[in-house]
């Protein structure tokens, strides 16, 4: 039997891990076998993007070794997959490797596409990759007063950033005291200030509390960095010194090159994360085209479904579990506060007053990452 | 040739109908027709509106059996 997972991230790696220890006697056996195809060898914890762009951690806080996250019977190679053959049961790599499967894992993630946006990706700052972060954080600490406006792309990775990012530069510029000479403007593609009705009703009064102006139903439509301003696709116009993007995201170019989904997002089933059409194929995290944040949250908890699910169907012939869309988000409110929003298909987020133990916690989350991505937490 | 798309977006929170409507909307093409599936209250009001302040087409909105089917056509 053999197990392909493409994509090493948070998805494809723990999906890697937690199978390479149920499945711990037929890998000895030599009856299944455990291979990952990635596009890197560095595995980036990507929630810690937002600290750099605010100094409060270095990029290379954000990295370690692939290798080092797996167990050692997984066959690891840095060899992206340019090719899907799904009816041959094979991919094609782009060193022109071929490798074939019983079962396939497609966990190859998402990538923003500013330049989507005629002006965004000279325009903006962002904070969704590190040279941008780092960018960011030098353009903030240069920054001496004037209105920073918020933008934000659709589809988006991390939907709670947006919220996240206004409460960080609320506190950055108070602890700099020039609070007073930074107004902030926040804009919203739907008709609330956060897609999350919970999330939104809780946020609006703070917003309002931190003297945050917010402009919804805005989706961005072109940047004018000349005049610097910002067009809206509803027809209205906003003004900016700095503006802040949340970047539009497409899924990976080698899915839409091989028509595997619309935009790089397969269709998925959103209780098995099987690819429609495929029992043999199973697709989680931000590659699916569910109807579900794409965050590592959501894919560590698809990751637990899909490798049990092909661990019973190996040891007794049927799925054991199905996915019921659960997420967990932390959301930090500022440098020493924070909250959380978890939430599934059936029932939405409860949202507790922000606190410190909560940020204590998400600031151990962001070491504990690494055991969570070998599969042990 | 224009087609049909449905998008299932019943029974989610994150990212939600609005916002998988937008996405699919960017990905139609002028003349294509969407039908959004949403379970959440809130979609009979903002998705309209939205529809109506970008300039697409609203084609129907209506409750079935407790699931909003809202029909739009990108104009534009």
């Amino acid at each position: 039997m053999r197990i392909l997972i493409v994509g090493g991230g948070t998805g494809g790696t723990i999906v890697a891990n937690n199978l390479a220890r149920r499945l711990a006697g037929e890998i000895r056996s030599r009856k299944v076998r455990i291979t990952m195809l990635s596009a890197s060898d560095r595995h980036m914890y990507q929630p810690g993007l937002l600290y750099v762009a605010f100094g409060q951690m270095m990029p290379d806080e954000l990295y370690r070794k692939q290798k080092s996250l797996l167990e050692a019977c997984i066959d690891f190679h840095v060899d992206p997959v340019e090719e899907f053959h799904l009816d041959q049961q094979n991919v094609k790599t782009v060193s022109g490797k071929t490798y074939g499967y019983d079962v396939l894992v497609i966990a190859t993630g998402s990538r923003i596409v500013p330049k989507e946006i005629p002006g965004l990706a000279e325009g903006a700052e962002t904070f969704y990759s590190e040279a941008s972060a780092v960018k960011m954080f030098k353009a903030l600490r240069a920054f001496e007063g004037g209105k920073i406006a918020i933008v934000v792309g659709v589809p988006h990775k991390c939907p709670i950033a947006p919220v996240e990012l206004v409460f960080a530069l609320d506190d950055y510029f108070k602890a700099r005291g020039i609070r007073d000479k930074v107004q902030i403007k926040y804009h919203y593609p739907i008709g609330r200030i956060h897609t999350i009705e919970n999330v939104a009703k809780w946020a609006k009064p703070a917003f309002e509390k931190m003297g945050i102006e917010y402009e919804t139903l805005f989706n961005v439509k072109e940047v004018d960095v000349k005049k610097n301003v910002v067009i809206s696709e509803e027809g209205t116009e906003t003004s900016y010194d700095m503006l802040i993007a949340i970047p539009p995201h497409r899924g990976m170019e080698a899915i839409e090159n091989n028509g595997l989904g619309q935009g790089g997002w397969i269709p998925t089933n959103r209780y098995q994360l099987t690819m429609d059409g495929y029992d043999d194929v199973y697709v989680l995290g931000d590659t699916t085209n569910l109807p579900v944040s794409k965050t590592g949250s959501a894919a560590h908890f698809q990751a637990e479904v899909v490798s049990e699910n092909i661990s019973s169907k190996i040891k007794i012939g049927e799925p054991v579990r199905e996915y019921d869309g659960k997420v967990y988000c932390f959301i930090e409110t500022g440098r020493d506060s924070a909250t959380y929003a978890m939430f599934d298909y059936v029932n939405p987020p409860d949202l507790k007053e922000p606190n410190k133990p909560m940020h204590w916690f998400k600031t151990s989350y962001n070491k504990m990452y690494w055991a969570s991505v070998r599969g042990l937490l | 040739m224009s087609e049909l798309k449905t998008i299932d977006a019943r029974n989610t929170f994150c990212p939600g109908p609005l916002m998988e409507l937008i996405t699919y909307m960017k990905q139609a093409n002028v003349g294509d027709t969407l039908e959004l599936l949403s379970t959440d209250e809130g979609s009979a009001g903002d998705v309209p509106e939205w529809i109506n302040k970008v300039g697409h087409d609203l084609i129907s909105n209506e409750k079935i059996d407790g699931v909003w089917h809202v029909k739009v056509r990108k104009a534009k």
